[in-house]
């Protein structure tokens, strides 16, 4: 079989399957940046017993691969009557995973706006939540972006193991397809191009970020 | 002499076994402009930051308009101020920092209007007519739409000047307004604190500016060593020291100018 004739066959399910993919890791992204959100605020937070709980959470999930995180989410809740569909615990798993690396994200973000800038806030009678709101999270996630993209970049590679719990991603269908055709080479080479093709030009973007951010300050 | 609009008394503050404030007492009244002096580390910024709750003091206590800050009294017991009470009062009570601190990721307009649009709730046409007005008595109309990084020190410092002002403070606080700033950008600074003490803004200001402080000052203060050394009107101070101490200061700062 030419390369030409396998690409007719191939091209439109793996554009389906990237998109799948991509779908996954937005999703993901999404829970781990809300999620992310709230731990590093945890994580911040005067209490101790809150702060501990999220360093807590941080360390175990930076500690234990995605996979084996998939895994206990798609097969060992499933033991204790909690079922997900592959999908969906692919998803909460990457997510999971997301969160404890975006709330690190966070914290740095939040850690670099000077205290100046909450005094300032607090000095016209703002209340915390709205130094908060209104003053250091802007300047936090500025400052954050680059990074957030880093992880971003992350979690579209990381969808791969999505398809050892059977999740609808590109390497699933990667898998079904070098099956059928016998020419997993190709196909692996195809579906890491696909990888890059997606990821070099966020790659581009977080740099330029990183740029600006180093002209501002 | 009626109710002083800042009432200090016994007030201590320690940094761990440091006390830097040993015991302060000190009114201000309505109208009045205060000048804070001192050797460097003498406790001037730490007073300055007790007066809205900025620092926590380690005791004693402070009065703006006769009601206790940071603290409230409840069944006879005294309790620290909840986040909103404590928000409340500072609202009233302007600060203008060394450093500006100015929001750099709003514009000018935007960085005087956000208090009276969040704290105070004002409509944003209200705000920004008392922004824009502000900011043309500050000398800055041209300025209102740039981003605080593209100013410079002097126009910074006014830009939070008029920030602090939009808030109707009954009390304005320096800290050392013009130390940052490259000297040939002082002199704009100043000429507005001026104005403003002209129409009749109360204000403590911590100062190195010594000419600044016999000519605006109602009242001097000098400290040193966390304790209030000498204090009266600028003539005496300056001209007539009673301590050896605040000679000591004023000479070598003389000497230095
Ligand atoms: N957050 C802090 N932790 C520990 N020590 C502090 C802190 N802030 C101030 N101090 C100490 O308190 C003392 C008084 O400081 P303060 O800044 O009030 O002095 P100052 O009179 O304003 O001096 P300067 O003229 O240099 O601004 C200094 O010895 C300083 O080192
Ligand atoms: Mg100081």
């Amino acid at each position: 079989m030419s390369f030409a004739k396998l690409w007719s066959i191939i091209h439109e399910p793996l554009f389906w399957a990237a998109i799948a993919s991509l779908k996954i890791a937005l999703s993901a992204l999404l829970i781990g940046l809300v999620l992310g959100l709230a731990i590093a605020l945890a994580r911040m937070n005067p209490n101790r017993h809150l702060s501990r709980a999220a360093v807590a959470y941080i360390e175990f999930l930076r500690g234990i691969p995605a996979l084996i995180l998939l895994f206990l989410i798609y097969f060992g809740l499933a033991a204790v009557g909690i079922r997900f569909s592959s999908l969906q615990a692919a998803i909460i798993g990457l997510g999971l995973n997301a969160s404890a690396y975006l709330a690190e994200v966070y914290r740095a973000g939040l850690e670099a706006v000077p205290k100046g800038q909450t005094e300032a806030a607090r000095a016209i009678g703002m209340r915390r939540g709205q130094v908060l709101r209104w003053i250091v999270l802007p300047q936090a996630l500025a400052i954050s972006l680059p990074p957030i993209g880093n992880v971003a970049i992350s979690l579209i590679k990381d969808t791969s193991v999505a398809s050892l719990i059977a999740a609808p991603d590109l390497m699933l269908r990667a898998n079904d397809l070098s099956s059928q055709t016998f020419k997993p080479l190709e196909i692996y080479l195809v579906v890491g191009a696909i990888y890059f093709v997606i990821c070099f030009p966020l790659s581009l973007v977080v740099r330029a970020l990183e740029k600006r951010g180093e002209r501002k300050t | 002499m009626s109710e002083p609009l800042v009432r200090i008394r016994g007030l201590k503050k320690a940094y761990g076994i440091h006390l830097v404030l040993q015991g302060i007492d000190l009114d201000v009244h309505s109208g009045e402009k205060l000048c804070l002096i001192g050797p460097s580390g003498s406790g001037k910024t730490t007073l300055l930051r007790c007066v809205n709750w900025l620092e926590e003091p380690t005791g004693g206590e402070i009065l703006i308009d006769g009601a206790p800050i940071g603290t409230v009294a409840k069944g006879g017991r005294s309790h620290r101020m909840s986040d909103v009470e404590l928000a409340r009062m500072r609202a009233g009570i302007g600060m203008v920092f060394q450093r500006f601190n100015l929001f750099p990721h709003l514009t000018v307009l935007e960085n005087v209007m956000l208090g009276p649009v969040r704290v105070l709730g004002a409509g944003r046409a209200e705000a920004e007519a008392t922004a824009r007005g502000l900011l043309a008595k500050v000398g800055l109309s041209e300025k209102v739409a740039a981003y605080p990084d593209r100013l410079s020190g002097g126009q910074q410092q006014r830009v939070a000047i008029a920030r602090a002002l939009a808030m109707k403070p009954k009390l304005m606080l320096f800290d050392e307004p013009t130390s940052a700033l490259d000297p040939e950008l002082v002199g704009e600074v100043l000429a507005v604190m001026r104005q403003l003490a002209n129409e009749g803004m109360t204000m403590i200001i911590v100062t190195h500016e010594m000419r600044f402080a016999e000519t605006v000052a109602d009242k001097v203060v000098f400290m040193a060593d966390g304790l209030i050394v000498e204090e009266g009107p600028p003539a005496r101070i300056f001209r007539d020291p009673q301590v050896e101490r605040t000679r000591a200061f004023l000479s070598a700062v003389e000497h230095r100018v």
